[in-house]
C-alpha cells in the first residue's frame, strides 16, 4: 500500500512540474483534473487500520467529483466561452517557473522530514509532497497572466492544501470536509463568473488590463 | 587472460565496432512502418558507410586542419565512450572509479571537435548551427550528469560498470521510484544529445529545423562517414546505457548479457521510433523549456535519495 501512495505523491509532483511548464490551457486543466482525481486515492490507500469505511469513502468521492469532474469542467467551459487556449506571456518564463518549481520541491523534500508535526506523519512524503503542491500553486496565481490560469492556479493551490488535510482526516469531521470541497467549488464558480466578465469588458482574458481601470 | 575473459572481451568490442550503424536503420524502419510505408533496409547505413568511403571529398576553401579533427574526434570520442559502457554484461572493457566523469568528458571532447570544424569552414550558417547545438548542450549535459549522480547514489559505486552491474537490481528493489524518473530524464538527453525529435529532426535539411545536421554540410566523402558512423555510436552508447539502467543489469553473463543487450537496443530504438512517429519537433524556443525540465526530474530523483 505505502508503495503504490509513494507513487502517487510522485506523479503528484510530476504534474506540478508539468502545469508550471505547459502553456496550453487545454494540456494544463487536464493535467490538473488528473491530480485532483490522484488525489482521491490518497484517503484510501492512506486510512488507518481501525477503518471508519463511510468517512474515508465520503473524503475520496468528494473529491473525486469536485476536483476530478466538476471544477475541470467548469474550467473548460470558461475556456471555450473566453475563446483562449494558451498563456501567451506570463509574467515570470516557462523555464525560470519550472526552475523556481523545482528548487521549491528539493527544499520542501529535503527539509519536510525536520518539521515538527503535531500528528504522526503518515506517509514520509505526505508533508513534502503538500508543501510543493502549495508553493507549485503560489507560483502559478503569481506569475501568470490569464485568468483560467490563476484559477489553475488556485486549485493546485488548494490540492496542496488538501494533502496536508489528510494528515488530520482521522479527527476532521466529514462535514468539515464536505463545507472545504463546496467553498472551493463556489470560489471556482465565482472566478467563472468574473473571468466571464473580465471577458466581457476587454475582449480579452489578460488581467494585467485590470490596471487600467478607473472610478 | 584466460580464454573466457578474452572471447568476452572480443565480443563486447565487436558488438561496440559493428553494431551501432543497424539502431538509425531499426528507427527509421519503425517509423517507415508506423508512417505505413516500407522503408528503408535496416542496413541501409552499412551500405551508405561503404559508399561514403570510396568517395572522394570537397573542401572549403576558408577550411584548415580542425575541419578533419571534427569527424575523427567525434567518432573516436563516442568509441571511446562506448569502452566504458557496460555493454553485454558487466564489467565493461574499461572501467575505473569515477569513470562516468570520462565518459561525459569523452561526449564533451566530441562535440567539441565537430563545433570546432563546423566554425572551420567559415559559413555563417554552419556558425549558427554551431551555436544552437552548444547552447542546447549546455543543459543537456547537467541533466546528464545528475543521471549518473542518482545510479552513483543509489548503489553506492563510482564507476559505470559497477552502477550499472550487479549493484542494479537491489538499487531497482529500494528505489524504484528514483530511478524511473532517471531513466526518463536520460531518456530526454539522449533524445537531445542525438539530435531526435523533439529537439531536433535528422531528416531535413532546412535551415530553421536544423542543429546537428547544419555543422556537418560541409563535410564529405569518408569525412562524412566518419560522421555518421560516429553519431551512430552516440547513439548506441546512450541505448546500452538506457538498455542496461531499465533492464535492471539483467544477467552479467556473456551470452545473456548480450541478449539482454540486444533486446533493451531493440526497445530502445522502437521507442525512439514511436517518438518521432507521434510528436512534431519542438520549436527552439520550447527546447530549453524539454531540458531543464529533464533536468529537474532528475535533480528531483536524487533529492528522493538523499532525504
Amino acid at each position: 500500500m505505502t508503495a503504490f501512495a509513494q507513487t502517487v505523491f510522485i506523479l503528484v509532483v510530476m504534474i506540478d512540474f508539468f502545469v508550471l511548464a505547459s502553456s496550453r490551457l487545454k494540456a494544463a486543466i487536464g493535467a490538473v483534473a488528473a491530480q485532483g482525481a490522484l488525489l482521491a486515492l490518497l484517503p484510501i490507500l492512506l486510512a488507518p487500520q481501525e477503518l471508519h469505511v463511510a468517512h474515508v469513502l465520503a473524503l475520496s468521492l468528494g473529491a473525486l467529483l469536485v476536483k476530478g469532474i466538476g471544477i475541470p469542467y467548469l474550467l473548460r467551459w470558461a475556456m471555450r466561452e473566453a475563446s483562449v487556449s494558451r498563456e501567451v506571456e506570463p509574467v515570470v518564463g516557462y523555464v525560470p517557473s519550472l526552475v523556481l518549481g523545482g528548487l521549491g520541491v528539493m527544499l520542501a523534500f529535503a527539509f519536510s522530514a525536520t518539521l515538527p508535526l503535531p500528528t504522526p506523519e503518515k506517509h514520509p512524503y505526505l508533508v513534502a509532497t503538500s508543501l510543493s503542491t502549495v508553493w507549485t500553486g503560489l507560483l502559478l496565481v503569481v506569475s501568470r497572466q490569464k485568468a483560467v490560469s490563476q484559477v489553475l492556479g488556485f486549485l493546485v493551490l488548494e490540492n496542496g492544501v488538501f494533502v496536508f488535510g489528510l494528515l488530520l482526516s482521522d479527527f476532521m469531521p466529514w462535514m468539515v470536509e464536505a463545507g472545504v470541497l463546496l467553498d472551493l467549488f463556489a470560489a471556482v464558480f465565482v472566478m467563472g463568473i468574473v473571468i466571464f466578465h473580465i471577458h466581457r469588458t476587454f475582449s480579452s482574458l489578460d488581467t494585467g488590463k485590470l490596471s487600467a481601470l478607473r472610478d | 587472460m584466460t580464454l573466457h575473459a578474452l572471447a568476452r572481451a572480443a565480443l563486447q568490442l565487436a558488438l561496440l565496432v559493428l553494431l551501432p550503424p543497424l539502431l538509425p536503420g531499426l528507427v527509421a524502419r519503425v517509423k517507415a512502418r508506423v508512417a505505413g510505408r516500407q522503408g528503408p533496409p535496416v542496413w541501409q547505413l552499412y551500405a551508405d558507410l561503404a559508399r561514403l568511403c570510396r568517395k572522394g571529398e570537397v573542401k572549403s576553401l576558408t577550411a584548415g586542419a580542425p575541419f578533419h579533427l571534427g569527424p575523427v574526434v567525434g567518432a573516436a570520442g563516442a568509441l571511446a565512450a562506448g569502452l566504458l559502457v557496460p555493454g553485454p554484461g558487466s564489467p565493461a572493457l574499461l572501467s575505473f572509479q569515477g569513470d562516468l566523469f570520462l565518459l561525459t568528458g569523452l561526449l564533451a571532447a566530441g562535440r567539441f571537435a565537430t563545433v570546432l570544424a563546423a566554425l572551420d569552414t567559415g559559413s555563417a550558417f554552419e556558425g549558427m548551427g554551431a551555436a544552437r547545438e552548444v547552447t542546447f548542450a549546455s543543459l543537456a549535459e547537467p541533466a546528464l550528469f545528475v543521471c549518473l549522480l542518482v545510479l552513483s547514489r543509489a548503489t553506492g559505486e563510482l564507476s559505470l560498470s559497477g552502477m550499472l552491474g550487479p549493484a542494479l537490481p537491489g538499487a531497482w528493489a529500494q528505489w524504484a521510484p528514483a530511478l524511473l524518473l532517471c531513466a526518463v530524464a536520460l531518456f530526454v538527453v539522449a533524445l537531445a544529445e542525438n539530435s531526435r525529435i523533439p529537439v531536433d529532426d535528422p531528416t531535413t535539411h532546412l535551415e530553421l529545423t536544423m542543429i546537428h545536421e547544419v555543422m556537418v554540410l560541409d563535410h564529405s566523402g569518408p569525412d562524412l562517414a566518419l560522421v555518421l558512423y560516429g553519431a551512430a555510436v552516440k547513439l548506441y552508447v546512450f541505448g546500452a546505457l538506457l538498455a542496461r539502467l531499465t533492464l535492471g543489469g539483467a544477467g552479467q553473463g556473456i551470452l545473456s548479457g548480450a541478449l539482454g543487450l540486444l533486446l533493451g537496443l531493440g526497445l530502445f530504438a522502437g521507442t525512439v521510433g514511436l517518438v518521432e512517429s507521434s510528436m512534431a519537433r519542438l520549436r527552439l524556443v520550447r527546447v530549453p523549456q524539454l531540458l531543464v525540465g529533464a533536468g529537474v526530474l532528475s535533480l528531483f530523483a536524487f533529492v528522493l535519495l538523499v532525504r
